[in-house]
């Protein structure tokens, strides 16, 4: 009877389970593990991408010079990338031309700068009380004049890519404080893994990481948190679905799926009902491989800056979807563009300007969004004047219902995409 | 300057295989081969070195380490190339199936450090068939004992000094396409079904 039981399941149970499986669209996408490729994670692991007929297939990769050949080679279909990665693709500058677009934001926020130890004494013991970017900037602008004086080697600072937001983070907080981010102090590029024993031997004084790499750093006793990219420029980009410009024209309908699989996958993200159970995913060893409780504490803002001490409350520590988080607004990009010129990486060209313009696709983002059952407050506009809102405000978007929060840069400084010619001459200090 | 002058470095933190890889490189003739497997302090390390050509596992993160480096080399005006041009598509194929990247600094001719570079997918092609380092440690060390057999078996039988031997085996090997190991067995098993 057993058999017989066994031979009508088997006979029956292919048909009814794999008939739909079949139809699944598979989507290849390459990752970096960080906090931030949370929506990647969560579209795959909690079934949005089903839902939308797709089948994601994540691949973590170990280099962002990886991600962009992979996506190059068509490895990838699509990528976690840092936002500069699509703009200097698009722009043919570091590597070669290949257009590549961002149609959807994974994330805004979410980084921050780890000193040394030592480096926070020498800090403090310039007698600076505030715990302000600019108050920081500042003491950190007198040690490393006392360092230049004593005849010491400059200050080495780390970030993770040429083309990250984490560079033009570093540059703009430092520049803004009088110091020459290429000639007093240096700056290099280390992998993330290697931050914390970098800082532990010594090679370096500080660096700007997306988590979980600060929280690690603190909790190995070896770094202080400084700052948050919150602190620096609120809801500014970090990461993006970088996608090549060709396979998003031969695929438009598969990236639209996408992007409404994405769109849920970061609402539920951002729902802070679900902040154990994403901590808990994303600590697994498929995806980031470390404890869920140092994960959890990005999620929820509640920071640790020192060992032993209590944590610190960052409002917007990392943003996954409220506020329009994922909107690809232009004016971020162009914002990108006049760091590349400003910092030499890039000429500044009409040429290059419309390039990084191109390269952020709202009209994408708003055909996918439109056609689909998900009641998405859509901008009215492409772009914003970046740095102006001091605080919640309504804006105009297709609904009457979307709420913008801050925006500003520490300095106060506001960026108009329309004269970022004007923007760049503003600045004293620049390659 | 010649080929085999350039300042090539090996980066690896798995020293068997970063050992394979030199020894290709000197085998094919290049002197000045640097292998650096201590990643924390890279960018140091590769200032003071100056390569003209980097050799790094695509596994390993500090590829994006030599990002920056070629970007620094921009704005000093030290011409960078880098092997990989937009023509090159299948190449680089290649390069990310074997593993391995290459990226050449100085503005060198591509033709000029073709070989290298094949020589070297080839080598961790060979690599990856290998099951783990012991077989490879083992292998090796074969392979020497074989190119040294097949040279002494061409030194008695031909006449020749130690350095054409190697230089005949080398050359046969390139021609067809083969590890030198592979062309050394086949004059050791010649040399016995020969009975000499």
């Amino acid at each position: 009877m057993k058999e017989t039981d066994n031979s009508i399941w088997d006979a029956v149970a292919p048909m009814e389970q794999a008939e739909p499986e079949r139809q699944l669209r598979t989507v290849r996408i390459g990752f970096i593990p960080l906090v931030d490729c949370a929506t990647l994670v969560v579209a795959a692991e909690k079934g949005f991408d089903r839902r939308e007929g797709l089948a994601l297939q994540l691949v973590k990769e170990t280099s962002w010079a990886n991600i962009r050949d992979r996506v190059n080679l068509g490895h990838f279909d699509c990528a976690h990338m840092l936002a500069g990665m699509p703009i200097a693709s698009s722009m043919g500058i570091g590597h070669i031309k290949v257009p590549t677009i961002a149609p959807f934001l994974l994330g805004l926020n979410g980084n921050a700068v780890t000193v040394s130890l030592p480096l926070y004494q020498q800090i403090r013991g310039t007698g600076v009380q505030g715990d302000d970017p600019a108050s920081l900037g500042r003491a950190l602008r007198q040690v490393v004049d006392e360092r230049r004086r004593a005849g010491l080697e400059p200050l080495t600072f780390a970030m993770v890519f040429p083309f990250s937001c984490h560079n033009y983070e570093l540059r703009y907080w430092m520049a803004a404080a009088g110091i020459d981010p290429d000639r007093d102090i240096r700056l290099v590029v280390i992998p993330p893994p290697l931050m914390v024993d970098s800082l532990e031997a010594g090679h370096i004084d500080g660096f700007c990481v997306g988590e979980p790499w600060n929280s690690l750093a603190v909790d190995a006793g070896i770094g202080r948190l400084l700052l948050t990219k919150a602190a620096l420029w609120n809801m500014g980009v970090e990461k993006v679905l970088g996608v090549r410009a060709d396979w998003a024209d031969d695929n438009r309908p598969v990236l639209e799926s996408l992007i409404r699989a994405l769109y849920r996958a970061a609402q539920w993200a951002d729902d802070p009902a679900n902040r154990d159970e994403l901590a808990d995913m994303l600590a697994q060893p498929a995806y980031l491989g470390v404890s869920s409780k140092i994960i959890r504490r990005s999620l929820s803002g509640d920071i640790l800056v020192q060992a032993g001490q209590p944590p610190v409350h960052v409002d917007d520590f990392i943003v996954f979807n409220r506020q329009a988080a994922n909107f690809p607004w232009v004016s971020q990009a162009v914002w990108i563009y006049t760091q590349m010129v400003r910092w030499g990486q890039a000429e500044a060209s009409s040429e290059s300007e419309t390039a990084a313009r191109r390269c952020f696709r709202p009209d994408i983002y708003r055909t996918a969004l439109r056609n689909s059952d998900l009641a998405v407050s859509l901008p009215s506009m492409n772009a914003k004047l970046e740095g102006a809102l001091a605080g919640e405000i309504p804006v105009g978007s297709v609904d009457g219902k979307l709420t913008l929060g801050p925006d500003r840069f520490f300095d106060g400084g506001v960026f108009d995409p329309d004269d970022p010619e004007g923007y760049l001459h503003r600045f004293a200090i620049r390659t | 300057m010649s080929d085999t002058k350039l300042n090539i470095v090996v980066i690896d933190e798995n020293p068997v295989r970063a050992a394979i890889l030199e020894d290709g490189l000197r085998d094919a003739g290049y002197t000045r081969v640097t292998l650096i497997g201590e990643m924390t302090n890279l960018l140091r390390r590769l200032t003071e070195i100056e390569p003209e050509v980097i050799l790094i596992d695509l596994e390993n993160p500090s590829r994006d380490v030599l990002e920056q480096m070629f970007q620094v080399s921009r704005i000093v005006r030290r011409p960078v190339a880098m092997f990989v041009d937009q023509s090159d598509s299948a190449m680089i194929q290649a390069a990310v199936d074997a593993g391995v990247s290459a990226y050449i600094v100085g503005g060198l001719q591509k033709d000029r450090v073709r070989p290298i570079l094949d020589m070297t997918i080839s080598r961790f092609h060979a690599f990856s068939r290998l099951r783990d380092e012991l077989e490879e440690a083992r292998s090796k060390l074969a392979d020497r004992k074989v190119i040294e057999r097949a040279k002494g078996i061409l030194m008695k039988q031909r006449g020749m000094a130690e350095e054409d031997a190697y230089k005949l085996l080398r050359e046969t090997a390139m021609a067809q396409k083969k590890k030198l190991s592979d062309i050394a067995e086949g004059v050791v098993m010649a040399a016995k079904l020969l009975g000499s």
